[in-house]
């Protein structure tokens, strides 16, 4: 087995189980585990000696959950509080849930009743996120959240732990953006599958660990000749594509994913922390200021659709798929005016609408068929 | 006393006003904002604002069986039929500029509040993005701790500071101080006003129809910063008051049974609906609307607070408080819920609600499915059939007490 073969069978193995990755991960070390949902500040958790675990739902069927949610829920939140009902996470000792959405909000509210064994810990972030008063509030935010992991670790997280935990994750995004884009000139070695894998185990895995093994694939994969790559290119939008169907659709269509503009993905790492003030706790504050492009970040200029005709641009894709989590109505607002960008900018794109518990729509391995010949 | 208008037509008629106000404002060449329901009309008018509120008009079209067209028209857009239909109301309007049902005048700038859900603010960005005209954002962080927290209170103030001057430079309009207490003055008295016409239905039997809160909401929350909604809604405080001393009451009939109305109407039935529970001789006596347009207050501090303890943005616990006081105050027998399909800020916690508000007051509590403004949504016959069935259980309930005694 080559040594890219034996990284990606590594990655592949972590994404699929992540309970087996995290759980070994806490008896090996008897560290805690903490969970977080999408921007939530994971420097945090790891400057308090804790393993940030990513909650982003997953394939299970729901039973329980219909007792909190009506059936009209997306899925990443109707799928996590089903696993968390069910004891799957257990193995946490707290959960960050943020209040982004309606769904989030309500998630949070139901969490504290139906998995009361995994403490919730609330996160508001301001929506006027780059005014002074925002900053400060968000500050006032993280300080609470600083004191609930404080007690759950029963450490005290000094500012040279958060400093350190920062510049992990600033590395971490450093080499992630670096996988990203040396993956997409070797699309028949990092396939659509592989790719997300990769990236996906990077939210379990402890960072300094994880950072190596991506380097290691990456110096692997650039020692290999660049090949002309005589299928489609494109770059996905949306929450985020988890979905074994679709990466079948894709590998059987020639499709390369060389970009994507995921919130489980890409958005984790476009943006690195910056040295905006001496206090790590503003510098975190301040981060939040400085992301765009995702449904849940307010911005009255939606940027995120020019930010994804550059990504086009940049990787010089045929298209774009947007992949729409059931349900996830901040998602449904960006759409028609995505739409409306790429088609003014005359770049095809495909949608198709994904639930985790079912599957995606049956109608999209036709309409990607479709769309692959198009382009 | 004979020749003198009642509330309910001078409130019909403030309210016809407020819109035949804006479009001719929009004539005579002065900007026009659109602004959230709870976007804090008092900034607005102490700036002399013209403000139009798109739910209000969402509901009023709606009411009048006008929305499909608009609806269809953001859905050809390709807004999703799982958004909110006020909004896909609102941004079907925004494209076809005109309703015959209700006229609303065209913005020039937008005023959002996410208070009661996370959704306006997407709704108000689309808006932003789609008319290209200037956005003044007041975020009103949700509350998952019981009280609203220092923080909160604070961030909430900064803001009001930073939208008012941002709509000065954009308006050219002064803000005063004076006037800003003066108003404040105003939407308190409005404040307890209503909060004094909603205490009548604590009265058995209540002297109102409560399907009325419906069509007087409205005001409140267009025009409730203006003398002129002070005093119609402390005359019907007193219409109300000797109507308690009279025995009379607009519900037609024997006021059977008393009920706490849960959710937002379903406005494309709001006929069907009340001669339903009129058909079972059920009142609605309650409903969290009452207490949220309650607001007091005589500084920044507690307006803050005030825009923060609204339904919707607070957590769990102070929800489930805010109606089982109603239930206890209004002696209140039987919930109904409205599981509006376009508010999924409602409906996320709305089933543990109903758990902690049937443990801690043993009312029953009955459930149909609909929409404020899609009409695809409500079936008559299911609604028919489950007020049958809250009707039968509140009889059981009522015989059993009876046999108790």
């Amino acid at each position: 087995m080559s040594k890219i073969d034996e990284l990606i069978k590594r990655f592949k193995e972590i994404a699929d189980s992540p309970d087996r990755y995290v759980k070994n991960y806490i008896d090996e070390t008897g560290c805690k585990a903490v969970g977080y949902f999408y921007y939530a500040p994971q420097e945090l958790i790891y400057a308090a000696g804790m393993l940030p675990v990513g909650v982003w739902g997953g394939n299970i069927e729901l039973s329980a959950v219909r007792s909190y949610f009506p059936s009209f829920f997306c899925s990443v939140v109707q799928t996590s509080i089903e696993m968390g009902i069910k004891g799957k996470f257990d193995y946490l000792s707290g959960i960050i849930i943020p209040a982004n959405c309606d769904s989030l909000r309500t998630m949070g509210q139901n969490w504290k009743v139906a998995v009361p064994q995994v403490e919730f810990i609330s996160l508001v972030q301001p929506v006027n996120r780059k005014t002074e008063a925002g900053v400060k509030f968000l500050l006032s935010e993280y300080v609470e959240i600083k004191k609930a992991l404080e007690r759950i670790a029963g450490i005290t997280i000094t500012d040279q732990a958060l400093n350190n935990s920062i510049e992990v994750f600033n590395k971490y995004r450093e080499t992630m953006r670096c996988f990203t884009s040396v993956a997409q000139n070797y699309p028949e070695i990092i396939t659509p599958s592989i790719r997300h894998a990769v990236i996906k185990s990077g939210q379990f895995m402890e960072k300094t660990q994880y950072i190596g093994l991506v380097k290691e694939l990456v110096a692997a994969i650039k020692a290999r000749p660049i090949q002309a790559w005589n299928g489609k290119k494109i770059v996905v939008t949306g929450i985020k594509m988890d979905s074994p169907e679709l990466f079948e659709i894709f590998e059987d269509n020639k499709i390369a994913v060389v970009a994507d503009d995921l919130a489980q993905e890409t958005r984790q790492f476009r943006s690195d922390v910056l040295l905006a003030a001496d206090d790590p706790m503003e510098r975190l504050a301040r981060y939040w200021a400085t992301l765009d492009g995702c449904s849940l970040l307010y911005d009255p200029d939606k940027k995120r659709g020019d930010m994804l005709l550059e990504a086009v641009r940049a990787t010089g894709a045929d298209g774009v798929l947007f992949c729409m989590t059931k349900f996830c109505d901040p998602e449904e607002f960006d759409y028609p005016i995505i739409k409306k960008q790429l088609e003014e900018s005359k770049i095809p794109h495909v949608y198709v609408e994904i639930d985790l518990e079912t599957g995606n729509d049956e109608q999209a391995r036709t309409r990607i068929q479709a769309f692959a010949e198009m382009v | 006393m004979n020749d003198q208008k009642e509330a309910k037509e001078i409130i019909r008629e403030l309210m016809e006003k407020h819109y035949e106000d804006a479009i001719a404002a929009k004539k005579n060449g002065e900007l026009i904002g659109w602004a959230a329901s709870n976007f804090p009309q008092e900034l607005a008018e102490c700036l002399g604002l013209n403000i139009v509120y798109p739910e209000n008009h969402a509901a009023a079209v709606a009411a009048k069986k006008a929305a499909p067209e608009y609806i269809a028209q953001a859905e050809a857009d390709g807004y999703s039929n799982d958004i909110c239909s006020y909004a896909r109301i609102n941004l079907g309007f925004a494209q076809l500029k005109t309703c015959a049902a209700q006229e609303l005048p065209m913005p020039d700038y937008l005023l959002c509040c996410n208070n009661i859900c996370s959704c306006m603010v997407k709704w108000y960005e689309t808006l932003a993005k789609e008319l290209k005209i200037p956005l003044f954002m007041l975020d009103i962080p949700y509350n998952t701790s019981y009280e609203v927290t220092p923080s909160r209170v604070e961030y909430i103030k900064e803001q009001f500071k930073l939208v008012i001057s941002q709509l000065e430079v954009f308006t050219g309009k002064k803000f005063s101080e004076d006037r800003f207490k003066e108003v404040m003055e105003i939407s308190s008295a409005s404040g307890r006003a209503w909060r004094r016409a909603m205490d009548a239905m604590a009265s058995t039997p209540s002297p109102m129809n409560g399907f009325e809160i419906f069509s007087y909401m409205g005001l409140v929350v267009c025009n409730k910063s203006r003398k002129e909604t002070t005093d119609v809604l402390n005359q019907l405080a007193d219409e109300l008051e000797s109507k308690i001393i009279s025995g009379e009451s607009s519900f037609k009939g024997e006021e059977k049974h008393r009920i706490l109305s849960e959710g937002i109407a379903c406005w494309p039935y709001l006929g069907h609906n009340l001669k339903t529970l009129g058909q079972y001789g059920i009142n609605i006596v309650g409903a969290v609307y009452c207490k949220a347009f309650e607001k007091v207050y005589s500084n920044l501090d507690e307006m803050a607070v005030e825009y923060a303890t609204v339904t919707n943005c607070v957590n769990l616990e102070k929800e489930v408080k805010m109606r089982t006081d109603i239930i206890k105050e209004n002696n209140i027998e039987g919930m109904l819920v409205h599981y509006n399909r376009s508010c999924k800020m409602w409906d996320g916690f709305i089933y543990e609600m109903e758990r902690r508000i049937a443990e801690e007051t043993g009312i029953p509590i009955v459930s149909f499915d609909g929409d404020q403004s899609d009409p695809r949504i409500f079936s008559k016959a299911q609604f028919e059939t489950r007020v049958q069935s809250l009707s039968e259980i509140m009889d059981q309930r009522k015989e059993a007490r009876k046999g108790n005694r």
